[in-house]
């Protein structure tokens, strides 16, 4: 069911401690809280989406039950399929780029065989400080003509590089802002992971003569597994729900993101700029429904796999 | 587990869990390669490449910009007189959005941790009907991301009159689930039970047992989850960008793209300077709390990746 309780950890814990076994009332006033703002925050608003979802407002006839012609129509809305496979091509780039550069830098800082290996962690991880806005900002500027780096660089060789913003370009434009963002991010997740790999599986190695490689690949990353797993996860549902970058970027180049550049991006439009509500909030249940089932999907193919 | 208030004492130590310490093997040892070194300051330039030209930037009157070479300092160093206007400009407009964000963070940041701490103990030491269900739909919500949140959440606020007011940010960030596990895992293996029902042979109520005696061992714990609530809020662009159209509420995230949307409009006012001071303002706090609480971050990413 969960994304995080798949994880099992490769270490066995040590000793548990079990909960007090008294069927009491108690623990309720410690949860109740929670589970109160909880149903408002995000039970009441996805319940009150899929009500949406099921009317159609029209100029005649008014707010009517539709039934799920607002998803008929969502099937057959090409914008929005466009959108989902744009969502789709960046998750299968992107992705696995940046997290093989996460995990090769994670491995690197803790191989101790680099120089001042924190000041390389705190670096890269750096970035994730940066709000995401600021970033895609950053990153506009940086890419532009008129005073970034490209600009820059067309200058001192005199060249005419390829705009980073056209058409073309555009979406590993946005895929380099969202790997500069996270790398540090999941680096750390495995650095994090590889801290805690018991010290005496080393000792065993290198009692065995294995090599730096050898030991990488049947101590480190088997152990690292569940940290991939839920870096994974997590990744895939950043890139479904792509929306910052793009919409930060949209005035630099308005005819290329348009409206429906990634679906989230359309659910907003839809909301703000069409007035179509109950539309917006079937796009919306579609792509958190997508999202959960394809986390979900993952997380169950990593776990046969550590099984196996 | 490895969160522990111990000193630290050099970076690599500090999140390492105590029980490994003394069977680590010893990694230091190894000899430096400087191959990888030159490899990795790659990546290093790579993530501070941008920061760098943003400061580079910032210090750069609004027609200097143009003129000069971005990659270094040129012209007149306007960075102070850049302060001066970006917190100025338009009727102190900045420093309001800047109070605003403060105000999301405290509040929004504050209660999400507190409401995940005591849940997170509800969870971990009590028994009590029902709690297998609350901890697999509260785990399942982990996965839910919160920008398919934000359009059905818009939709059912402005349906009950909430929009355009503060509460339409505060409330949604006020529910973390990711912290809720967090504080979960972290109050099973930290509190001891019998410490707790030494507490109540005492005869001590609850609720006092928790702010005298458990909120003390929880803090670590506490101080990972507000971190991670600090950053969301913080950085929080797509609920406050549908929420609000009133600009007096805006967070910095909203104020500084509108001002940037407002330089590239054509006939707009530019105002280049101002976006990239104010960007380098809005890092500067953030980046701050990243490296003052860098065990924090690490402790949490370790309970989320490798816990079960």
């Amino acid at each position: 069911m969960t994304v995080l309780s798949a994880a099992s950890p490769p270490n066995t814990r040590g000793k548990k401690l079990k909960p007090r076994r008294r069927r009491k009332w108690t623990g309720w006033g410690f949860v109740g809280p929670f589970l109160l703002v909880f149903l408002f925050v995000l039970v009441a608003p996805v319940v009150y989406a899929v009500y949406l979802s099921l009317y159609q407002d029209k100029l005649i006839g008014g707010n009517r039950f539709a039934g799920l012609a607002n998803y008929t129509q969502a099937l057959g809305d090409s914008q929005f399929w466009t959108g989902f496979e744009r969502v789709v091509l960046f998750l299968v780039v992107q992705v696995p780029i940046m997290l093989i550069l996460a995990l090769a830098v994670g491995l690197a800082i803790d191989s101790a065989r680099l120089h001042w290996a924190p000041l390389y962690r705190i670096a890269i991880f750096l970035p994730y400080a940066v709000p995401a806005v600021v970033g895609a900002l950053m990153w506009g500027y940086l890419y532009g003509n008129q005073f970034g780096f490209i600009a820059d660089l067309n200058s001192w060789f005199h060249t005419t590089l390829p705009n980073p913003l056209d058409n073309t370009l555009m979406l590993p434009a946005i895929g380099n802002i969202v790997t500069w963002e996270f790398i540090g991010y999941n680096m750390l997740i495995f650095y994090s992971a590889l801290r805690v790999i018991p010290g005496d599986l080393f000792e065993a190695a290198e009692l065995d003569n294995a090599s730096q490689w050898q030991i990488i690949w049947h101590i480190k990353l088997p152990a690292l597994r569940p940290a991939i797993l839920i870096a994974t996860v997590f990744s895939i549902i950043g890139s479904f729900q792509l929306f910052t970058e793009p919409s930060v970027l949209y005035p630099l180049n308005k005819d290329v993101i348009g409206s429906a550049y990634t679906p989230n991006l359309y659910a907003y439009y839809l909301s703000f700029n069409g007035q179509e509500y109950n539309y917006s909030a079937t796009i919306a249940i579609i792509m958190g429904v997508l999202t959960v089932i394809v986390a979900y999907a993952i997380q169950r193919i990593g776990q046969r796999k550590q099984e196996a | 587990m490895a969160v522990t208030e111990h000193a630290p004492s050099g970076a690599r130590r500090t999140v390492r869990p105590a029980r490994h310490t003394a069977k680590r093997w010893n990694p230091n040892k190894r000899r430096k390669s400087w191959k990888l070194t030159a490899v990795m300051t790659l990546g290093l330039i790579y993530s501070l490449l941008p920061l760098f030209w943003l400061l580079v930037n910032a210090s750069k009157t609004q027609a200097n910009l143009f003129s000069t070479n971005g990659m270094w300092f040129g012209g007149h160093f306007a960075l102070l007189d850049n302060v001066r206007q970006t917190l100025t400009y338009n009727g102190d407009e900045f420093l309001h959005w800047f109070g605003n964000t403060l105000i999301y963070v405290v509040v929004g940041a504050g209660g999400a941790t507190f409401l995940a701490t005591i849940g997170g103990y509800g969870l971990a030491k009590f028994d009590f009907p029902g709690k297998r269900g609350v901890l697999a739909v509260v785990l399942g919500a982990v996965a839910v991301p919160s920008t398919a949140l934000a359009v059905p959440t818009f939709l059912m606020y402005s349906k009950i009159g909430l929009v355009n007011t503060p509460w339409a940010i505060i409330i949604p960030s006020l529910i973390n689930p990711f912290g809720l596990y967090l504080m979960w895992i972290f109050a099973r293996d930290a509190i001891p039970n019998e410490l707790l029902e030494a507490a109540r042979v005492d005869g001590a109520r609850e609720w006092r047992i928790f702010f005298s005696i458990t909120s003390r061992l929880l803090r670590p714990g506490m101080i990972t989850v507000l971190l991670f609530a600090v950053v969301a809020t913080w950085n929080n662009y797509l609920l406050p960008l549908v929420m609000l159209n009133n600009p007096k509420l805006y967070p910095l995230t909203v104020g500084l793209v509108q001002w940037d949307a407002q330089s590239q409009e054509a006939g707009g006012a530019p105002i280049f300077n101002l976006v990239l001071t104010g960007s380098l303002l809005m890092i500067i706090p953030i980046m701050i709390v990243f490296l003052v609480m860098q065990r924090y971050w690490q402790s949490g990413l370790t309970a989320g990746s490798v816990k079960q």
